[in-house]
């Protein structure tokens, strides 16, 4: 997803020289290092301030550039989040937050790192919009999306690298503010986003080895919440399964158990998130999400799959 | 990149002055709590950007526009920015008659999108890392636009300050001019007193990559003639000497008018009081 980013912001910014990126101090792994050096001016590195990496954008943005900031998940929200409330969200600019390793991604590195209440943080703000795609092409169509938009202020929350394929044979196009069917079934909906759709995917074949047939959606727009696509899901499906890598408390879980209150929805509804805890573990990324109870087999069990 | 130095009459400036200063305390009637004194410290100030430095733009004239930018960064200090705005007509009577008012668009902030309003401040510490980045932008585009910001002393207490003036070093911010308005007080102690580290400021700026000076900043001519001999190599500093509440005696230095608005005796008795103010 970092790759797909970096390549896809390089594309656009170089048609448009309004797009720069100010950057915390990334490593140059995850800096966008051809854009950096094709397009110096453009690319401003403030160290590791990142209440000026937002503040910076905020007066960029009002002088008619449209900046990108661009760091680890936590530090572009956490850190400044009163800059990113009062700069960017109360002036309602068009900057574009990219957050790096949303959930527990960075799993060797502590809690520290671990970006778990951003879907909430970010979607508490007024003016803000959330996306989290789930995989390289979608990262490719929101970025594009964010380096077009003009509607206001952007929290894009991607994973790091390596994510699979996910939705090259998808049925729908990624479309801002809709949920995306990664395939279309009847009995059971599995709603997630971000890089854990590969445990949503994984459930969905689970399900698909016991005779179900099975719809997988991207709730690839956390906000504005695509609350009638939702409300669709849940009336059209007997079972619906939601899978996020973010705290119960202010993200897809919750809301998609409101909006089924709301409209009396009539499935069976399970959720499953991160832990509202901080653990201390480490490993791989599957062994986060497994620490979590967020793991495929972990799910599969709770769903009576095993 | 700034007015021909020669244009700024400090005697009108001091005329000006004087009747923002009145105006303030009419205003003040309306509501219980207002920032007069934080309004009276920075006036001089705030007077000198929009009438000596900021350029007016040649294909604007009704209501004024200007072709440099101006950033409120002590959002507390508004009510001197609203007297000015109306004075030029970029702010009608009506919107300072509603202040704080439901009818009314202007409150004890300022909020972007009100006209003449370039960013909405009032949380410290915001003002300069945004015009480091206006600064920046204008740099990009290879304009000879100039940006000015007035921060309270306070601000210098918050860390995000320091940031945004470390870069704006960095980025050799030649077009960013902030005026600090070094009152010395805080919401609770004197600065001296209750954060004696505070100083000394100047060497703390120059330590930073900037260029600075410091002058009373309630004369007009001092800090004019300042800023407009900066050396334009650097960003400038330049921190205004001022008295909080200066121009009424019973407020100068004393901080409970930070908060509050004078009672009908009072503005009287401050109106009766107010002259015009060479230093």
């Amino acid at each position: 997803m970092r790759n797909t980013f970096a390549d896809t912001f390089y594309e656009a910014g170089k048609k448009d020289n309004r797009l720069a990126v100010v950057v915390a101090d990334i490593s140059p792994a995850g800096s966008i290092q051809k854009f950096r050096e094709d397009f110096p001016d453009r690319f401003v590195n403030t160290g590791v301030a990142e209440q000026i990496m937002i503040g910076m954008c905020a007066g960029m943005a009002l002088r008619g550039l449209k900046p990108f900031a661009y760091t680890i998940a936590t530090f572009t929200l956490f850190r400044p989040y009163e800059f990113v409330r009062d700069d960017l969200c109360y002036h309602n600019l068009p900057v574009t937050i990219v957050g790096i390793g949303g959930g527990v991604t960075y799993s060797t590195l502590g809690a520290t790192h671990h970006a778990m209440e951003d879907v909430a943080l970010a979607g508490a703000i007024p003016n803000m919009s959330v996306i989290a795609p789930c995989d390289p092409a979608e990262t490719r169509a929101a970025t594009l999306w964010c380096t077009q938009q003009t509607r206001g202020p952007v929290y894009l929350r991607l994973g790091k690298a390596g994510e699979p394929d996910f939705t090259s044979k998808a049925p729908e196009p990624w479309e801002f503010g809709k949920v995306r069917h990664l395939k279309k079934g009847k009995d059971v909906c599995i709603l997630s986003y971000g890089p854990i759709m590969k445990v949503a995917a994984g459930l969905a074949e689970r399900y698909e080895k016991t005779g179900k047939s099975v719809s997988l959606v991207s709730v690839h727009t956390l906000k504005p919440l695509d609350r009638d696509g939702i409300a669709a899901a849940l009336a059209s499906h007997k079972q619906v399964v939601v899978i996020e890598e973010m705290v119960p408390r202010g993200g897809l879980a919750g809301l998609v158990k409101e909006i089924a209150w709301d409209r009396h929805a009539a499935c069976k509804l399970d959720t499953f998130t991160l832990k509202d805890d901080f653990i201390h573990n480490y490993g791989s990324h599957n062994d986060l999400l497994a620490a979590h109870g967020l793991d495929l087999n972990t799910i599969s069990a709770a769903l009576g799959l095993a | 990149m700034s007015r021909d130095k020669s244009k700024f009459d400090v005697a009108a400036a001091r005329r000006r002055c004087l009747s923002y200063r009145r105006r303030i305390l009419d205003i003040s009637q309306q509501v219980t709590a207002l920032h007069v004194a934080p309004a009276f410290s920075c006036l001089e100030m705030v007077d000198l950007i929009y009438h000596g430095l900021m350029r007016p733009d040649p294909k604007q004239s009704n209501p004024r526009q200007f072709l440099d930018g101006f950033v409120m960064s002590k959002g507390h200090g508004c009510l001197a920015q609203y007297v000015i705005l109306e004075d030029l007509g970029i702010l009608s009577k009506t919107d300072l008659d509603r202040y704080c008012t439901p009818a009314g668009r202007l409150g004890a902030h300022p909020d972007y999108g009100v006209p003449g309003i370039e960013a909405s401040t009032g949380s410290l510490g915001h003002g300069m890392g945004i015009v480091t980045g206006m600064a920046y932008a204008e740099k990009l585009k290879g304009t000879d636009r100039c940006t000015y910001a007035v921060l309270s002393d306070g601000e210098l207490q918050e860390g995000s300050t320091w940031e945004a003036m470390m870069m704006a070093a960095n980025l050799d911010l030649k077009n960013l001019v902030t005026f600090v308005d070094l009152n010395n007080f805080g919401g609770l102690t004197r600065m001296s007193e209750g954060h004696p580290a505070f100083y000394p400021l100047l060497d703390k700026a120059r330590s930073f990559g900037w260029e600075a000076a410091e002058v009373n900043g309630h004369d007009a001519t001092a800090v004019h003639d300042a800023v407009m001999g900066r050396s334009g190599k650097q960003p400038f500093m330049l921190v205004g000497k001022t008295v909080k509440g200066k121009g009424v005696s019973f407020m100068e230095h004393v901080n409970i008018w930070h908060y509050r608005s004078p009672n009908k005796d009072e503005y009287q008795q401050a109106l009766a009081g107010l002259t015009e103010i060479s230093s």
